[in-house]
């Protein structure tokens, strides 16, 4: 569906209305736009055009991100928040099957920094150009390749075993006892 | 100078509640880099709400955090009553107004006690830790618990307060002013812990706003946000209040900012429990029967900032997705703007400037040369130096401090 399909099937208004207007096409479908919430499609190649575009409007930031394990991807839903109109607009992504990657925007927002590495510790997904994809959330002793968020992980059953205790190394000073 | 070490603050953490492990990389006394790990103790709760029904939810939320658990349900629960367009009846509004503005008072009390015992000020721990008990007492009065309150419900609360509660709730925030003026006074009169904080672990406006920060923090740096007044929500729209912001982003600037919340918070509860009184009962629960497919997002302010929530239905009784953002998610990353050139023993109250807990104080903290991996300090020396360097001011550069003032 394209944007003035949207347009004529939801109209757009009020605040809402003029932030999605602003990223023009990059918008692909319009799901929601209420006065002070707006859910949107955006065309996932132009995801770093989007941000910069988003944090560049007065009052904006990142409020965080959401990663939801879909039917087809990941869904990757960026919150947007206006102050002070009180506004939220979360604009959504899909990384799809089988790659799940999609464009990072932490080097444009160094916000969203830390929520893109929790979704791919947590959901798998994958963020092309992030500047630090070291883990944040998981246990360094926590298998790869396991998903704790995504749907087919049984919180009970496929809790991977826990690691054995370890004895931190000894720094204290040369000749000194404990 | 070019010899670089490593400061280790964790993994337990002595500033936040969690543990956090923070690596500050050195030159001399220099601060040059931080980096933070985080999340030491995650419990995995988005992944438990999935399998608990949406009545379920608030319970395992405000065991997210023990000082925020009004703000957390509150926000759920504003996310889901989006998705089924509840109408909240006005007196639910009211209470959870007063029981959210109570538990600002006490969290920032407890911050400004222990930022005060950080700096080797213990009569300001002492003082603010007395005038935070009545406000806990008022509580468990209203609410039947210190911490874990369980007073918000989806389409309402889960209790009412009587007269007398109310009258008592008032009372103590009446009470409050006083020693809360003399508190205030007493941090931003004193010469020293001017000369201590201003200019102390700087956040620019605009490093705020790429970085999301959030609450005090980002009030502190002159933006003021606030979802009470943007996007106002329980009865913040029917009472009269202001935004307090400070202009210079540093470390003092969050220290006002979180007392003059206490004032506007203390005002906030009278307004609200005078309403309540003049209107002598009504309605507390909406009686929300099913919920239905969609998606909804739910922010409150909490004592430390936005607290951001996510839930998707659909149409089940359990939440497809419930997502949770803590306000320390957004705040903690600004250390790497407000830190870098900092003085070691001014990093200890820049990290504690952006959240209030340090339960968890001397588990652990060994600073260690880069190279040879001997340690250099541990935490209790860390504490030790940042309340020298307040003496040393005293002693030293205090009476011409004194003068000037």
């Amino acid at each position: 569906m394209s944007v003035a399909d949207t347009l004529t099937e939801i109209q757009l208004m009020g605040f809402v209305g003029e932030v999605l207007e602003k990223l023009g096409d990059a918008v692909t479908e319009v799901e929601q736009c209420e006065p002070r919430r707006g859910f949107a499609r955006i065309d996932p190649a132009r995801t770093v055009e989007v941000a910069e575009k988003m944090i560049a409007m007065d009052g904006c930031r990142l409020a965080t991100a959401t990663g939801i394990d879909a039917r087809d991807g990941i869904d990757i839903l960026y919150h947007w928040a206006f102050e002070p109109q009180g506004v939220v607009v979360t604009l959504k992504v899909l990384a799809e099957r089988p790659s799940l990657t999609v464009e990072s925007i932490a080097n444009a927002v160094p916000a969203a920094n830390w929520i893109e590495r929790e979704i791919h510790d947590l959901l798998g997904a994958s963020f092309r150009g992030h500047p630090d994809m070291r883990r944040l959330i998981l246990d360094d002793s926590w298998p790869e390749g396991v998903y704790p968020l995504r749907k087919d992980f049984d919180q009970v059953l496929d809790r991977p075993p826990l690691p054995p205790n370890q004895t931190p190394p000894d720094v204290r000073p040369e000749g000194e006892t404990p | 100078m070019s010899h670089r070490s490593c400061v280790n603050i964790g993994p337990f953490h002595p500033l936040q509640e969690e543990a956090e492990f923070f690596q500050l990389t050195v030159e001399g006394e220099t601060v040059v880099d931080v980096d933070v790990r985080i999340s030491y103790n995650h419990r995995g709760i988005e992944k438990l709400d999935e399998s608990k029904t949406f009545d379920q939810v608030p319970f395992v939320v405000e065991r997210v955090c023990g000082i925020c658990s009004a703000s957390h349900p509150l926000a759920y629960i504003q996310a889901v009553e989006e998705i089924a367009q509840v109408d909240v009846p006005r007196r639910a509004l009211y209470l959870r107004t007063i029981v959210n503005e109570l538990e600002r008072i006490h969290s920032h009390l407890l911050w400004a006690g222990l930022a005060g015992h950080f700096l080797g000020y213990n009569t300001v721990f002492m003082w603010a830790w007395k005038y935070r008990e009545p406000v806990m007492d008022v509580l468990e009065t209203a609410t039947g618990s210190r911490v874990n309150y369980a007073n918000c419900k989806i389409g309402g609360v889960r209790r009412d307060m009587t007269d007398e509660q109310l009258k008592r709730i008032d009372q103590v925030c009446d009470e409050l002013r006083k020693p809360l003026d003399m508190l205030t006074k007493a941090v931003l009169d004193d010469p020293v812990l001017h000369a201590r904080l201003e200019n102390v672990g700087v956040l620019t406006p605009e490093d705020a706003k790429l970085y999301g920060a959030l609450g005090p923090t980002v009030r502190g740096s002159g933006i003021p946000i606030d979802v009470r007044r943007d996007d106002p929500y329980a009865a913040y729209a029917d009472v009269d209040w202001d935004v307090c912001t400070a202009p210079d982003g540093d470390v003092l600037g969050k220290a006002v900012v979180r007392l003059l919340e206490c004032f506007e918070a203390a005002t906030i509860i009278r307004q609200c429990c005078q309403a309540l009184l003049r209107d002598g009962g009504g309605p507390i629960d909406a009686n929300v029967e099913e919920i239905p497919p969609g998606e909804g997002v739910g922010h409150v302010e909490a004592p430390r900032g936005e607290t951001f929530h996510y839930v998707r239905s659909d149409g089940t009784n359990r939440p497809v997705r419930h997502k949770v953002r803590a306000p320390s998610f957004n705040n903690v990353p600004t250390f790497k703007a407000s830190c870098i050139g900092a003085q070691i023993p001014d990093v200890a109250i820049t990290l504690a400037s952006v959240d209030p807990c340090y339960s968890c104080t001397e588990r652990m903290c060994v600073a260690v040369d880069a190279d040879t991996r001997k340690p250099l300090l541990n935490f209790g020396e860390l504490v030790r130096i940042s309340q020298e360097k307040t003496k040393h001011m005293l002693e030293a550069g205090g009476r011409a401090i004194l003068k000037d003032w």
